[in-house]
């Protein structure tokens, strides 16, 4: 269709926006801020929960906001392959939670313990009960090494073993392990759990770095490279995970399906899977460990998590797909990690997210209905080696939703694409959390 | 909403830059001006000293690029589609034209008069 001309412009900005996770799911409403002495508690103070107080601030006037997280560090958990690659220090990726907290936001610096939607109420782990008429919950989710037998997170980066996900220091010491395997050679493996999980293609790009580099020291003959997927497929959309099939080819990258990390012998460097013919013992020189992921305690022992159907075992909170609201506590809503919707735990799901949460938040203290809707919209730069990326962007359906449909191709591996991540991403997640973008 | 989009962009330039980006802000416009000012006092383009500024605006340009490659851990084999030269095409002459402008604007305010209305130089 045409788009008229006083149109095309603001839509090409718009998909530039997008590209780095910027455009507005909601648009701007320009009003004055709604006064309101409404209660709204916030549970973590991560991507989400940050960018929702950061937006409320914006949007409300005499709203009592609270922020509930212990930690004091944030966690810029996109630039944790970059750590693990050896091209950022563990500093790239920590901040000050404080730096994005407005002074209008109070921060209670400790763990919610217990959510009591029926009593509108949270508690602490230190005792504190704090009563809330609307709440957001933002918790993200819980690595669950423990479910990993053997799996010990204070021996990665010795012995072989690595796992991107655990923190900064973490993803440092992989990248030790991962570079002494690339200087040596030998057996590597990688996986992915079969539960949910935080950006599902990080696990796949890490497999394409470790070949990268491998190549870059001229030691990819002497080593093989192995992909345990959890089913059949590489990846959930089915355009992407043929084509991440063809380039696993080209590169050498071995896959075996239905595979699932069950124990680990870090001692012996044995990784232990189940698969559908029984256990399979596989050596490896180094591994990549992706624990399974789960909610948190505090809304997976709570009312909040789905009851039945696939998110309710690990489980995640019951929202409508939409809306981000909870399907049984209309006060409540979900975002980030912990919501229980298909696809979209990664942070440009969250800046997708939470301006429909926030916006149908405020519409309900106001009485009106939002027309704001969540799609799935989700975004992977699928790094391919270092230097080129795949900007792969897609929704709850499984359609590729290109930002710049003609002129980066999302299946393509684009040095573009590697700049939007390495240049653009950060910055734009920042804004974010600050929510000005 | 323009206005909000505009805003939006320099959030995250913000972000990217830090308390860099009002300084580097202050030099464009300080060298537009400069130019401007150099354009409306010799009422003419100066070929010498635009043929120098266009020479040092190619070094600007190359450096532009390899200073994006440097800043990306990556390098010229990597650009992988029409787009990726587009990109560097892109930054190359954002690199040589802002070197160009500014090289123009600085030889011109520090030029003597004589060596400005000299026909034909």
């Amino acid at each position: 269709m045409a788009l008229p001309p006083s149109t095309l412009n603001r839509r090409s900005l718009l998909a530039a926006a997008a590209a780095l996770g910027l455009a507005p799911a909601v648009p701007a409403s320009g009003q004055a801020p709604l006064r309101t002495p409404a209660r709204i508690l916030i549970i973590g103070a991560g991507a989400a929960g940050l960018a929702a107080a950061s937006r409320l601030v914006q949007r409300l006037d005499g709203a009592e906001i609270t922020l509930i997280d212990r930690r004091r560090e944030h966690l810029y958990q996109p630039g944790l392959t970059l750590v693990a690659a050896g091209l950022k220090d563990a500093g790239y990726v920590l901040s000050a939670t404080r730096d994005y907290i407005s002074g209008r936001v109070t921060l209670i610096e400790d763990v919610a313990a217990e959510i009591d939607p029926v009593g509108r109420s949270v508690t602490t782990e230190g005792g504190r009960r704090v009563a809330y008429d609307y709440l957001i919950v933002a918790t993200g989710l819980h690595l669950d090494y423990a479910a990993i037998e053997g799996m010990d997170v204070a021996r990665i980066g010795r012995d072989g073993l690595g796992s991107v996900y655990a923190g900064a220091e973490q993803a440092a010491a992989t990248w030790r392990a991962m570079s002494d395997f690339a200087d040596r050679g030998g057996t590597g493996l990688f996986l992915r759990p079969a539960t949910e999980m935080k950006c599902a293609g990080a696990p796949l790009k890490y497999a394409f770095l470790t070949d990268d580099i491998l190549r870059r020291r001229g030691n990819r003959g002497k080593a093989e490279l192995v992909y345990n997927a959890h089913n059949r497929a590489l990846f959930s959309v089915p355009i992407v995970s043929e084509k991440l099939r063809m380039l696993y080819a080209d590169r050498g990258i071995r896959v075996n399906h239905e595979h699932v990390l069950r124990a680990i012998d870090p001692g012996r460097r044995i990784a232990t899977f189940r698969t559908p013919q029984g256990d399979q013992e596989l050596g490896y020189d180094f591994i990549n460990v992706v624990p399974p992921m789960r909610a948190p305690a505090v809304v997976r022992n709570s009312p909040l998590a789905w009851q039945t159907g696939p998110f309710a075992a690990d489980g995640w909170a019951e929202v409508d797909r939409g809306t981000l609201r909870h399907a049984r506590f209309p006060e409540v809503f979900c975002v980030g990690d912990v919501a229980g919707v298909p696809k979209g735990k990664t942070a440009a799901s969250v800046k997708w997210q939470v301006p429909v949460a926030v916006d149908h938040l405020i519409a309900t203290i106001e009485g009106r209905e939002s027309p704001a809707r969540y799609n799935g919209y989700t975004s992977c730069p699928m790094i391919t080696r270092i230097g080129r990326a795949m900007l792969v962007e897609f929704d709850y359906n499984d359609n590729l939703v290109p930002s710049f449909p003609g002129v980066i191709a999302p299946l393509e591996e684009l040095w573009i694409t590697w700049i939007i991540k390495e240049v653009g991403l950060k910055p734009t997640y920042l804004a974010m959390l600050r929510g000005r973008a | 909403m323009q206005d909000f989009e505009i805003w939006m962009f320099i959030a995250v330039f913000q972000e990217m830059l830090g308390w860099a980006i009002w300084p580097i802000a202050a030099l464009c416009v300080a060298a537009t001006l400069a130019l401007g000012m150099v354009l409306l006092r010799d009422r003419r383009l100066v070929a010498p000293r635009l043929l120098r500024a266009e020479l040092l605006g190619l070094l600007g340009g190359l450096a532009a690029v390899a200073a994006m490659f440097a800043i990306t851990s990556s390098w010229p084999g990597d650009m992988g589609g029409p787009i990726d030269w587009l990109l560097a095409i892109g930054i190359f002459v954002a690199g040589g034209l802002g070197t160009a402008i500014a090289a123009y604007a600085v030889a011109g305010l520090f030029a003597r008069r004589g060596t400005v209305t000299t026909p034909g130089v």
